[in-house]
């Protein structure tokens, strides 16, 4: 049986197979990608959890703050070691990550995430 | 190339415009416990009496305003595009309904210090849209500016015009060496307001305008029938703003 518009079907499927797989052949021929180095605090070893679990959910943990703080009232986190903290952005986690350049930046500079925090609140190396 | 990670984001894109679909993995949140600062000051209905016999030139206020705009890093902008937490203003504009042809000159003269009055039933946050706005259960009106929209509905619903709208970007009106850096500023598109001082009440303070008043403005327990609101309330004849707006200021004015 002849395929009818065969080089079109042919043509597209070549075109829709090759989009798919793009990221993955590009991502072959680029040289492999390396974590940013950030500027850990000097004097702190320790974050308010765990580090894997910064790296991966602050970004909940702070929208879990930001809710506690304003509706809830509760200003107090305990994490799971039972170390207190007062939730705050500007003055709890800037005050040991004291250069949002040399820490926060590295990151999402690299991811291309320009999250809005900064907007208003005030970064500890000062507005310029 | 570089900067792999975002090539392969935007190749990933094109694939996805292939497929379009992209599935979304929610990561669930810690249980962790959270607790009040054990320095804070509670209350079951904040209210505040102020003593317009005491606090009522433009100077006086305008110094209260100083402070709470600085500690708050409220923008300076003149004009329509004011920004304010704390002002003055005259007899008639404060209590529209409650006044006579043939009131005290004294009284008529006097400027009045106006800020939001946390109501007790207030419209603004019954129009807000996103619960930006919400009242808190000690009768602070409060506002998460991470969720205002700027819709302004709010400043609609608002009877005392106790809100202002930031037209512009609020830093570019500050003087950024003066700022306070505990506190962040706003950003252009949201809505501003007095918020009680609840970030100074959460350890332990009093609001900034009650504390720099030496006395005139009075804050605490409405609910309590032995807290020095409640004493001044019994005390002294006060008035509230606009009554027939039926929002039940929990801000008093001794005249
Ligand atoms: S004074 Fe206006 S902004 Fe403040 S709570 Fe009442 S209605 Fe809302
Ligand atoms: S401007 Fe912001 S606070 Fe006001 S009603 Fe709209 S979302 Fe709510
Ligand atoms: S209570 Fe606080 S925020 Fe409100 S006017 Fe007074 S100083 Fe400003």
């Amino acid at each position: 049986m002849k395929m009818q518009n065969g080089f079109a079907i042919i043509a597209g499927l070549i075109i829709f197979i090759g989009m798919i797989t793009a990221p993955f052949a590009v991502g072959t021929m680029t040289k492999e990608y390396k974590q940013p180095e950030l500027k850990m605090p000097v004097g702190e070893k320790e974050c308010i959890e765990s580090k894997e679990f910064m790296r991966t959910e602050h970004m909940q943990l702070l929208n879990d703050w930001r809710d506690w703080a304003l509706r809830d009232g509760k200003r107090v986190y305990t994490n799971h070691a039972g170390k207190e903290f007062v939730i705050s952005l500007q003055n709890t986690c800037m005050k040991c990550h004291n250069n949002k350049a040399d820490f926060c930046d590295k990151c999402h500079t690299d991811a291309g995430v320009s999250p809005y925090c900064w907007d208003c609140h005030i970064q500890p190396e000062g507005l310029k | 190339m570089k900067n792999n990670r975002r090539t392969f984001i935007k190749l990933a894109g094109i694939a996805a415009a292939g497929l379009a679909v992209a599935p979304k993995a929610m990561a669930s949140g810690s249980a962790a416990p959270v607790k009040t600062n054990p320095e804070a000051v509670h209350a079951e209905h904040w209210a505040m009496v102020i003593d317009t016999t005491k606090l009522h030139t433009e100077e006086e206020i305008a110094e209260l305003a100083g402070i709470c705009h600085s500690i708050h890093n409220v923008p300076n902008i003149e004009g329509k595009k004011e920004v304010k937490w704390l002002w003055a203003d005259e007899y008639g504009h404060t209590f529209p309904e409650q006044e006579n042809p043939h009131l005290s000159e004294e009284v008529h003269h006097r400027s009045f210090p106006l800020l939001c009055n946390h109501c007790e039933n207030p419209p603004c946050v019954r129009v807000c849209p996103t619960k930006a706005t919400y009242k808190r259960p000690d009768g602070i009106v409060a506002m998460d500016y991470h969720r205002c929209i700027g819709c302004r509905y709010c400043m609609a619903g608002c009877p005392y015009g106790s809100r202002s709208f930031n037209w512009g970007e609020p830093r570019l009106h500050m003087d950024l060496a003066k700022l306070n850096p505990e506190f962040p500023t706003r950003m252009r598109g949201v809505v501003e307001k007095c918020n009680f001082c609840v970030e100074r009440l959460a350890v332990g303070k009093m609001p900034a305008c009650v504390e720099a008043s030496h006395g005139a403005i009075v804050f605490g327990d409405l609910s309590d029938p032995d807290s020095d609101v409640r004493k001044v309330l019994r005390e002294k004849f006060t008035i509230r703003r606009k009554p027939t707006a039926g929002t039940e200021p929990s801000v008093y004015y001794i005249i």
